[in-house]
């Protein structure tokens, strides 16, 4: 079934089939890689994007749910000559290592800060208790947020 | 395979009617998990979650009603004075889950480990439920009548779910191994009714679905008015009589050993978060006496 979303500010379609997640579409579809696909169950997220503004496991939506709406991914944050804060913080603390689960962290962060720009340690766990990283043990994945946060609020004044 | 998108609720029921082989799907963080491990492969879906009636929250005085489509983040900014069941919104897998995941998603799946449902359960809440004929109400007890197994016809539609609100302290709490993203080793809410002088308490993921403990309900009732804590919020309950409520409590559990816990671990995990919950809901009476007072 032919399907319509506006990705990233883009109107893009493609031809699904109907059982196809929206994650599945972004990806083979319309290349766009940088959303993950691990678990396939909305425990990991890796596939974390924003649906009509809200963070969503895009593994757990039907490509034919999102018909008509709008899909921020990934790739709306930054480009490798213009990252993001949340990209360059994750950068410079070390909350990088094998980078599989990144872009889902990368879009959660990215998702909390805009709601809350000053986290405190326990805000910022529970916003990100739906992702997973198997290599930092979080830390630095933490401390990437606080330095986020404290540049986009310098930024911001 | 079919995808049916409906407007309207009269629509999505003449389908459902004349698709029965059509799954219902909301925010399917069940669902999904299924058809992307190929252990699913509905003919056909029929897509809820953008329904207009499915989404609304109303409030009558004391009564609510509860959209069946309405995710648990909204549950947990909009209905933040029904304690128990926005703290067990709150549990509900990750912030990108309780975006989806509905109420009404618990009760169609059924599972005994539904965070939403010892809530419902101790809310002595009604499920609501329409076809293209005819509506139905029944006592959530009616409707999950087993493991995974629920009283929803083929041609029916979860609508809603209902409840009076019961005036005094509540809480749900669960076991598991993180906080986050964990499917319950046991789960209870607790709710004190003060108008009735009644105490309730339900418990998730220790049966083949959800349980009430009624005669540890009645224990801890008499045990208030015996202290006389119905009318004097500040009056003490014996650690004695708090921990006989958790064995009782404990007792109408009927837990089977499986990957997550074995089946005494529950029955100690009951208790100890009945002690706790009935703690709480204590230690908050005596804290709103003690504001009163001063």
């Amino acid at each position: 079934m032919l399907i319509r979303l506006n990705v990233n500010g883009e109107w893009r379609e493609a031809d699904v089939w109907p059982g196809s997640s929206l994650l599945a579409m972004l990806r083979d579809d319309l290349g766009l890689w940088g959303t993950k696909n691990a678990c396939e169950q909305g425990e990991c997220g890796s596939c974390s994007v924003w649906l009509d503004g809200e963070l969503v496991c895009s593994c757990l939506v039907l490509a034919a749910q999102a018909d008509g709406r709008s899909v921020g991914t990934v790739e709306s944050l930054g480009r490798e000559d213009a990252l993001h804060p949340v990209q360059e913080a994750f950068l410079e603390a070390g909350a990088v290592q094998c980078g599989f689960c990144t872009p889902g962290f990368e879009v959660a962060v990215a998702d909390l800060l805009r709601r809350e720009p000053h986290p405190n340690d326990e805000t910022i766990r529970e916003a990100l208790s739906g992702n997973l990283c198997r290599c930092t043990g979080y830390q630095k994945i933490m401390d990437a947020v606080h330095l986020a946060a404290d540049r986009m609020g310098e930024a911001a004044r | 395979m079919q995808f049916f998108r409906p407007s309207s609720l009269r629509e999505a029921l003449e389908i459902r009617a004349a698709h029965p082989e059509a799954v219902p799907i909301a925010g399917g963080t069940d669902l999904m998990v299924e058809v992307n491990f190929g252990r699913r492969r509905p003919e056909a879906f029929l897509d809820i979650s953008r329904l207009p009636e499915l989404r609304e929250i109303r409030r009558e005085g004391p009564n609510v009603r509860l959209g069946s489509g309405v995710p648990y983040a909204r549950v947990i900014r909009e209905l933040p004075d029904q304690v128990a069941l926005a703290q067990a919104s709150r549990t509900v897998g990750s912030p990108q889950i309780r975006t989806r995941g509905t109420v009404g998603g618990n009760l169609g799946t059924g599972s005994p480990a539904g965070d939403a449902l010892p809530v419902l359960a101790a809310y002595d809440a009604r499920v609501v439920l329409r076809s293209s004929t005819a509506t139905r109400t029944l006592a959530w007890r009616d409707f999950l009548v087993g493991p995974k197994r629920t009283a929803l016809a083929p041609d029916e539609l979860i609508v809603a779910t209902e409840w009076e609100r019961a005036v005094g302290p509540g809480s749900f709490s669960k076991v598991g191994t993180r906080n986050a993203m964990v499917i319950a080793i046991a789960g209870l809410c607790l709710q004190l009714d003060e108008a009735a002088r009644g105490v309730r308490v339900a418990l998730g993921s220790v049966g083949p679905t959800i349980l009430r403990a009624p005669e540890a309900e009645t224990f801890a009732a008499g045990i208030l008015d015996e202290v006389g804590a119905w009318s004097d919020r500040g009056a003490r309950v014996p650690e004695e009589a708090i921990a006989r409520f958790g064995e009782l409590v404990s007792a109408a559990a009927r837990p089977i050993d499986d990957v997550r816990g074995t089946g005494a671990y529950r029955r100690h995990a009951c208790a100890v978060l009945a002690t706790r919950a009935l703690t709480w809901a204590l230690d908050d009476r005596r804290a709103a006496a003690m504001e009163a007072a001063s």
